[in-house]
């Protein structure tokens, strides 16, 4: 993947696919350590000890477990191609969070990407799904709660053109001042 | 700072839509589905989707609800599209980037147009 947004897109569909209602997402940007960690907790149906050993070995993967394709293994080996690594802490019943790590400043690192795009497009995609967005770089930092914004709409949904365009340019204002400070 | 995007826009946004929508007869809805499993989202399933809205929002389409799906098998064959028009079979097309997204908008979902050379399965 080319943008670690699209890394993130990935991890929040198969939250969507869990059933999850409630997704949190979590970007950490700390450059006095020279660490990015991206998390994204759901809770939705979770997984089994034994499945989570198993999800990051990209053969494991088959058609009835579709939540769960090569998504990660490509995200563990962009992580660790950088000095990272992933952690991935579920429960059945409960949910999954899922974090990776890379070094911020490691030339391998893939750009965070176009994260407003992304999330205007899963939550388009998603309706009735609660996403809480916190994005964090060094003291400062940024929180988009989607229920927020669906208690102004009411009945308009984050499919609506007008909607999806509105969150776009307010995350990127929200991250543009952000890395501004 | 009054040119910053704000939550308060939102009322707008809210009253402009829900304006639209009374204009218009509520029958039912055209369906557009974006594969946007790891495959799709790897082969810019993001940039076809947002392609798709954006097309939508101009032409002032909101009665067209698209929607997202996993993985489905044909990975090579992605980003996928399927546009679903009420009381029409299913019309899946493949490898779908912006540029043919917003044709797909302009010849089938408004014209009733298939474009069968980018079309994989009608069923």
């Amino acid at each position: 993947m080319r943008e670690l947004a699209l890394h993130i897109l990935d991890l929040l569909q198969n939250s969507a696919e869990a059933g999850a209602l409630r997704v949190e997402l979590g970007v950490e940007e700390d450059p006095e350590n020279d660490i990015l960690r991206i998390s994204v907790g759901d809770d939705g149906r979770g997984m089994d000890e034994a499945t989570v050993r198993r999800v990051l070995d990209p053969f494991y993967t088959t058609r009835k477990t579709r939540h769960v394709g090569l998504g990660l293994p490509l995200l563990a080996a962009a992580a660790r191609r950088c000095g990272g690594k992933v952690e991935i802490e579920s429960a059945p019943g409960v949910g999954t969070k899922v974090s990776a790590d890379f070094r911020r400043s490691n030339i391998d690192r893939a750009p965070l990407g176009d994260l407003p795009q992304t999330l205007a497009i899963f939550l388009a995609g998603h309706p009735g799904l609660r996403l809480v967005y916190r994005h964090r770089v060094g003291p400062r930092d940024l929180t988009f709660d989607s229920d927020e914004v669906s208690a102004r709409l009411g009945a308009v949904g984050f499919d609506h053109p007008l909607v999806a365009d509105w969150v776009k340019g307010y995350l990127s204002e929200g991250l543009l001042n952000l890395q501004k400070g | 700072m009054s040119h910053l995007k704000s939550l308060d826009e939102l009322e707008k946004i809210r009253q402009r839509a829900l304006q639209e929508t009374r204009v218009r007869q509520s029958g039912q809805k055209t369906q557009v589905v974006v594969g946007m499993g790891t495959c799709g989202i790897a082969a810019g399933a993001r940039e076809t989707m947002a392609a798709i809205l954006a097309e939508l929002g101009k032409r002032n389409l909101t009665e067209v609800m698209v929607t997202q799906t996993g993985c489905i098998g044909l990975c090579d064959r992605e980003p996928l599209v399927d546009v679903i028009k009420p009381g029409q079979a299913k019309v899946t097309y493949a490898r779908v980037d912006a540029e043919k997204a917003r044709m797909i908008v302009a010849q089938h979902i408004i014209n009733d147009q298939v474009i069968g050379e980018w079309a994989i399965a009608t069923r």
